[in-house]
């Protein structure tokens, strides 16, 4: 294990954003050189690391799988195409020198030459291309721009845009760490993943879980938003409290708060104060991590309405090639929406569940699978609203 | 046991799937291929297995695999 012996590891829970700025010079001030020699397999196995792109998948395994086959690719992954997260944006911004570190890092261990970094954002490619000249890696990096849309940085979307084709998802009998960019195993991590890569390969794997907890070690970033007063990206460790989370962002209070993103669940109102935010504390709710987006819904506002938005943009982010997902998700979409806007018609709740059953595991990528446990989440947790509706209110009206 | 995989992106609900392996697929409202079983799998038991791959041979786009 290397640690820099001048360099003190940043206290606490402000890792990613220790650097009092974005520069070479302020990342090498704060958390010193790249360290050389790193068994970095091993270390990322031992420190627990899992993605932080939302599936929170061992990125040990990952890095093994592409590391044995030879050949590989590394792509960083900042696509970010979940409307509420904004903290890969934050990340490149405020810390791109961390992300091309265990870019780096990574490409090193698979024995990759060439690396990828992805993001939607025209200003974010023109920074990272700037901070990507200023080193010295022998590793050639190359900043690409992927469509702005929900499944872009699924990871055959990703792998195909690199590949000059549209970048929407496969078929996943064959995965990208099989074959993946120009045919070549292909790593994909979130960026965030990469900085805490960077991270722990500097300061070790008991510094890395001295906070989160055994299950979920380290810390992760949070986009808080919604009904709040600060809304922005939070640094919290895994286990931290949801209230804690909404107190650091000024949260109104809340009729429930959405946790994981679109493709994520609600917690109720009355649950928060007893929420964690992690795996076992999140499961009852049908909730998880994810990429760490946490959205409030005020108590102004109704939870039926709001979430038929949401399930309407998920029906029109489809992109178009799994018949039961084209289909489903307009069908499952049109019948929520006209719950919410007053039809006072009882069949449409067994239509919005009939379709979220139908579409589960039928399509190329999680779409389908991830709009569906939205809306169960929705009809279980906002079912009073729901019979409000069908007897012709609707409790955002009465509270205003 | 082996079981049915779909490429949906290539699945285009002729249906010949359904017709060929009637005790594992039916169609939904769209005509695309679904599971007969209430969990959604795609299991196929060893006395199908030669209807099964006649599917996966027949299936015009090329959309079936059997799966190990």
């Amino acid at each position: 294990m290397t640690i820099a012996p001048t360099l003190v590891a940043p206290p606490d829970t402000r890792r990613l954003f220790a650097a009092p700025g974005p520069s070479l010079a302020q990342h090498r001030e704060t958390y010193g050189d790249l360290p050389v020699d790193v068994d970095l397999p091993d270390l990322v196995e031992q420190a627990g690391l899992l993605g932080r792109g939302g599936a929170a998948f061992p990125s040990a395994r990952k890095l093994r799988t592409v590391a044995s086959r030879g050949n590989g690719v590394v792509v960083g992954n900042a696509a970010e195409g979940e409307p509420a997260s904004d903290k890969d944006r934050t990340l490149l911004t405020v810390a791109p020198h961390l992300v091309i570190d265990g870019l780096v890092l990574t490409a090193r261990a698979v024995g990759a030459r060439r690396a990828y970094l992805t993001t939607a954002r025209p200003e974010i490619a023109r920074q990272l291309r700037t901070e990507v000249r200023r080193r010295r890696d022998r590793l050639r990096i190359e900043v690409v721009e992927v469509e702005d849309r929900f499944v872009s940085g699924e990871e055959s979307a990703l792998v195909n845009a690199l590949n000059g084709r549209p970048g929407v998802p496969s078929d996943r009998l064959t995965r990208v760490w099989e074959r993946g960019v120009d045919r070549r195993p292909t790593l994909v991590h979130n960026v965030e993943t990469l900085a805490h890569v960077a991270l722990l390969a500097r300061f070790g794997a008991d510094w890395f879980r001295s906070v989160g907890t055994p299950e979920e070690p380290g810390t992760f970033l949070a986009t808080v938003g919604g009904a709040v007063s600060a809304p922005g990206v939070f640094e919290v460790p895994y286990g931290a409290s949801l209230t804690g989370l909404l107190d650091a962002a000024g949260a109104m209070p809340a009729r429930a708060v959405l946790v994981g993103g679109y493709h994520g669940a609600w917690v109720p109102g009355s649950a928060l104060d007893s929420t964690r935010m992690s795996r076992t504390s999140l499961a009852p709710h049908g909730a998880s991590v994810g990429a760490g987006v946490v959205a409030v819904l005020g108590r102004d506002r109704c939870g039926l309405v709001e979430s038929a938005g949401v399930a309407a943009y998920l029906a029109d982010q489809v992109a178009g090639q799994c018949g039961p997902c084209v289909n489903g998700l307009p069908r499952m979409s049109d019948a929520l929406s006209r719950l919410a806007d007053g039809s006072r018609d009882p069949r449409l709740v067994d239509e919005v569940q009939r379709m979220r059953r139908l579409v589960v595991g039928r399509g190329a990528c999680a779409h389908p699978d991830g709009t569906a446990r939205f809306v169960a989440s929705t009809l279980r947790v906002f079912a009073d609203e729901v019979a409000v509706h069908l007897g012709g209110g609707c409790s955002a009206a009465a509270a205003r | 046991m082996p079981r049915l995989h779909v490429d949906w992106t290539r699945c285009d609900g002729h249906g010949l799937c359904a017709d060929l392996l009637p005790e594992v697929l039916t169609r939904d409202e769209w005509g695309y291929p679904v599971s007969r079983s209430p969990d959604g799998a795609l299991d196929v038991d060893r006395s199908l297995r030669e209807h099964a791959e006649r599917a996966v041979d027949m299936c015009p786009l090329l959309a079936l695999t059997l799966v190990r």
